[in-house]
């Protein structure tokens, strides 16, 4: 078995929800020991959001902690406490990177910026992920996923192609929002750390969640300033902009070129509407999209969507099928690639879990441990890292530090 | 000014297209030396047209604003690789280079003789980078796509969009997703061969870089056999949890509320009306289950305010609120202003052109924004005759016979 990628880093976290456990969990999928910090009693908010297995809440059971949290080690301890901080401070000495997602004033109150920590360990990289990042008038505002989201200026565009401005403006689906903030502080920490090894300087890496998810629509943003464009989320000629509805599902086509545009011509039986020489260059045939866009409609719905998506690409045209969760899990691509991995959690059983969406030929995902129950490892942190002893963790427990 | 994270870090570079070309312009931010390999006979259809501004091409190749804004603080030379001589400088790039990466369908690259198995033999401990849609491998593997499909296959535009619509692959944004997906990879083999001196290959699908997004979803079917759909902007437990209409033209402020500390601070900001006391929102399943009603009584609060004001209101009370914001109203965002994550750049040819930069405040190596994207082929002279030792008369030699080209 070949050593994972990340194994020299040692990383601390304290975070809750989805973004900061997200972006340790990457580090830990690859190798990094990653230490999980949970409030005592009660941990993670994410133990008490589903889904949970056979829909039966429980904390160790919800498919969204397990899923944000594979591969970690987990301890219970309360920051609140001046002992629960001080013993922070003995973790910080023995890590890498610390990852925390707080609001900056509560970090200031509890005495852990960066400035403090890196008087305990100077070589430490500390990330912090908050809605709005450590400076602004917005520092200290409370931001949920859906606030990020339609704060970051995406969700004015959504959905993109809207026939009138009626309804209000939609998330991305899924945990699309937090997750690539998880992501992208995951890259910006990452970064951190190599400069770390090469030059033996920590730093601080502050991420703004609001700027993050605003450099994903930055052109958006920035055609504003150069180009005077406006945007939302009415619908704007383009050629088959969304899926198409077919027998079974939707499909979704992407003609840009051509050569793509000939092709699909061909592939329906060279029709007369399409014989048009409005069609006949890029720029026109998205001009022209109104009078297009029904008619491929119309043609699609003698297909099923799996038929069609097959014969398409076989046409080197870059059609791709709507899938579902189910259509996911059960691709014959994903499922070639082990995109799907079994993983036994003690209180859960075998669960079928995402992996992730790059293969490294040294390197491997690894799906070494599930993720951790409610304090898992304190044992194992308090008594074997920290050198505390048994009779000291019963009094840490009673007392409510850990 | 202080170095860069990834000082000294050179990289091959050739993607094109956003999905490409973003993940290589991350790693620029962090100070990599990016050598973007483009080709007159080959150009980044992103130097050409565009259809976020609305179906636009633009005239000649040095005149996009999007190849621009996905670009920036890269180096530019040019290699026709449908000549075998260009091949052969292409691999005098990347004998000096730390990463090499690519966004073709799989195989493109092997068949000009650039793949993994050639590029570990000319450097051993290279590490490359190579991005599809579906994977290297694979019964999908030579499938082509684009952000749009990338969304529908993953499962995230099933989840994107009203419960009685159809189904929404979401912005552009999906292709800078599988860009930071890429680009985060390439740091993690950095960091591996740092570590053990060991370069390595990384095939990176698009379509999984936004599946794992919707993990959630994906675990309550291997969990439950369930199959979740969209529904707008509603949470699974939260209410209210929406974007609600205010004074103005199209302004909307999204509201979420959690805990029930938050539901009383939102009550009492809003100034307690009688339906908050209401038997149908006593608790946080009864909010939710009628969900439908308490977004309309929220929506007829919120109309009477603009959404900054309702923002300013519920974020004093500690309640999440924020306003949907448009572009327009991002570039006079007072937050947005101060954290100066938007830089005006001097363009060779578009003359002043505002881009949003890296989204990162590093302490002690700045990611920034240090030139504009390059004009193909404006760093032949450096590359090929600082770097490579090349005359100036071999590289006009090769110019003239459209090996650089």
């Amino acid at each position: 078995m070949p050593e994972p990628g990340l194994s020299h880093l040692k990383i601390l976290e304290l975070c809750n929800l989805v973004s900061g456990p997200y972006c340790t969990k990457l580090l830990a999928d690859l190798g990094a020991e990653v230490i999980k910090i949970e409030p005592p009693g009660i941990g993670d908010e994410t133990r008490r959001r589903g889904p949970f297995l056979e829909d039966i809440p429980h904390p160790e059971r919800s498919g969204l902690y397990l899923y944000l949290n594979t591969n970690k080690l987990g301890i219970t301890l309360d920051v609140g406490t001046s002992t629960g901080r001080s013993i922070l401070r003995e973790l910080i000495e023995q890590t890498d990177i610390f990852v925390e997602d707080n609001p900056p004033a509560m970090m200031e109150e509890l005495g852990l910026t960066y400035e403090d920590l890196k008087q305990v360990n100077p070589r430490l990289v500390m990330t912090s992920i908050t809605p709005f990042g450590q400076t602004g008038p917005y520092r200290n505002y409370k931001a949920y996923e859906l606030n990020s989201f339609h704060g970051g200026g995406e969700g004015y565009l959504l959905p993109m192609q809207s026939p009138d401005l009626d309804r209000e403006p939609v998330k991305g689906g899924g945990l699309v929002g937090d997750c690539i903030c998880g992501l992208s502080a995951s890259m910006a920490t990452l970064a951190a750390a190599y400069s770390m090894v090469a030059t033996g300087v920590g730093q601080h890496v502050d991420v703004s969640k609001q700027d993050v998810l605003m450099t994903m629509v930055g052109l958006d943003i920035a055609m504003f300033a150069n180009n005077g464009i406006k945007r939302n989320r009415l619908r704007w000629p383009v050629l088959m902009p969304t899926p198409m509805k077919c027998q079974d599902g939707y499909i979704m086509l992407s003609v840009l070129n051509d050569r793509e545009w000939r092709d699909l011509v061909e592939f329906m039986g060279n029709p007369s509407w399409a014989q048009d020489d409005r069609f006949n260059t890029w720029l026109e045939r998205h001009l022209y999209s109104d009078e297009i866009n029904p008619r491929v409609r119309e043609w699609l719905q003698q297909y099923k969507k799996e038929e069609i998506f097959h014969q398409l690409q076989a046409k080197a045209i870059a059609a791709a099928s709507v899938n579902t969760a189910e259509e996911v899990v059960k691709s014959p691509q994903l499922e070639y690639r082990g995109f799907f991995a079994e993983i036994d959690h003690p209180e859960a059983g075998k669960l079928k879990y995402p992996t992730a969406p790059y293969k490294f030929s040294r390197t491997p995902w690894r799906a070494e441990r599930a993720a951790p129950l409610l304090g898992q490892h304190n044992e194992f942190v308090y008594c074997e890292r920290l050198g505390y002893n048994r009779q000291d963790l019963v009094k840490m427990r009673e007392s409510g530090v850990i | 000014m202080s170095g860069f994270a990834l000082e000294g870090v050179r990289i091959a570079d050739f993607c094109w297209l956003w999905a490409g070309s973003y993940a290589t312009c991350l790693l620029a931010y962090l100070g990599a030396e990016v050598i973007k390999i483009e080709s007159m006979a080959r150009t980044d259809p992103s130097r050409m047209m565009t259809l976020t501004l609305g179906a636009q091409a633009f005239e000649g190749v040095e005149n996009s604003p999007v190849f621009n804004s996905i670009n920036l603080n890269k180096l530019s030379v040019r290699l026709n690789l449908k000549q075998p001589k260009a091949v052969e400088l292409a691999k005098s790039i990347i004998r000096i280079s730390d990463v090499v990466t690519q966004n073709m369908r799989p195989g493109s690259l092997d068949r000009l003789g650039l793949g993994y198995d050639v590029l570990k033999e000319i450097k051993p401990d290279i590490i490359m980078l190579s991005s599809s849609s579906y994977g290297a491998e694979g019964p999908l593997r030579t499938y082509g796509g684009y952000a749009p499909g990338f969304a529908c296959y993953s499962g995230l535009a099933n989840l994107t969009g009203y419960s009685d619509s159809p189904p929404n692959p979401m912005t552009g944004s999906t292709d800078l997703m599988s860009a930071a997906t890429a680009a985060f990879s390439v740091v993690a083999a950095l960091c591996h061969r740092q570590h053990t001196g060991q370069g390595q290959h990384i095939d990176l699908s698009s379509v999984e870089s936004l599946a794992v997004f919707t993990g959630d979803a994906l675990m309550d079917y291997t969990m439950n056999g369930r199959v979740q759909s969209r529904k707008g902007n509603q949470d699974r437990i939260r209410a209210p949890h929406n974007c609600y209409r205010c004074h103005g033209d199209d302004k909307w402020v999204s509201i979420a509320v959690s805990t029930e500390g938050e539901w009383q601070a939102f009550c009492e900001a809003i100034g307690n009306p009688e339906w908050a006391g209401d038997e149908r929102f006593c608790d946080a399943y009864s909010r939710w289950k009628n969900q439908e009603e308490l977004d309309r009584l929220v929506g007829e609060w919120t109309i009477n305010y603009t959404h900054y004001e309702v923002t300013e209101c519920l974020q004093k009370a500690g309640v999440a609120a924020m306003p949907s914001l448009s572009n327009e109203e991002i570039l006079s965002d007072a937050h947005f202003k101060e954290r100066n994550l938007a830089v005006e750049i001097e363009h060779p040819v578009m003359g002043k052109q505002l881009v949003v930069g890296p989204p990162w405040r590093l302490s002690e190596t700045p990611a920034r924004v240090t030139k504009s994207s390059p004009l193909i082929g404006e760093h032949n002279e450096y590359v090929f005759g600082e770097l490579l030792g090349m005359s100036s008369e071999e590289i006009a030699r090769l110019m003239d016979e459209e090996i650089i080209y």
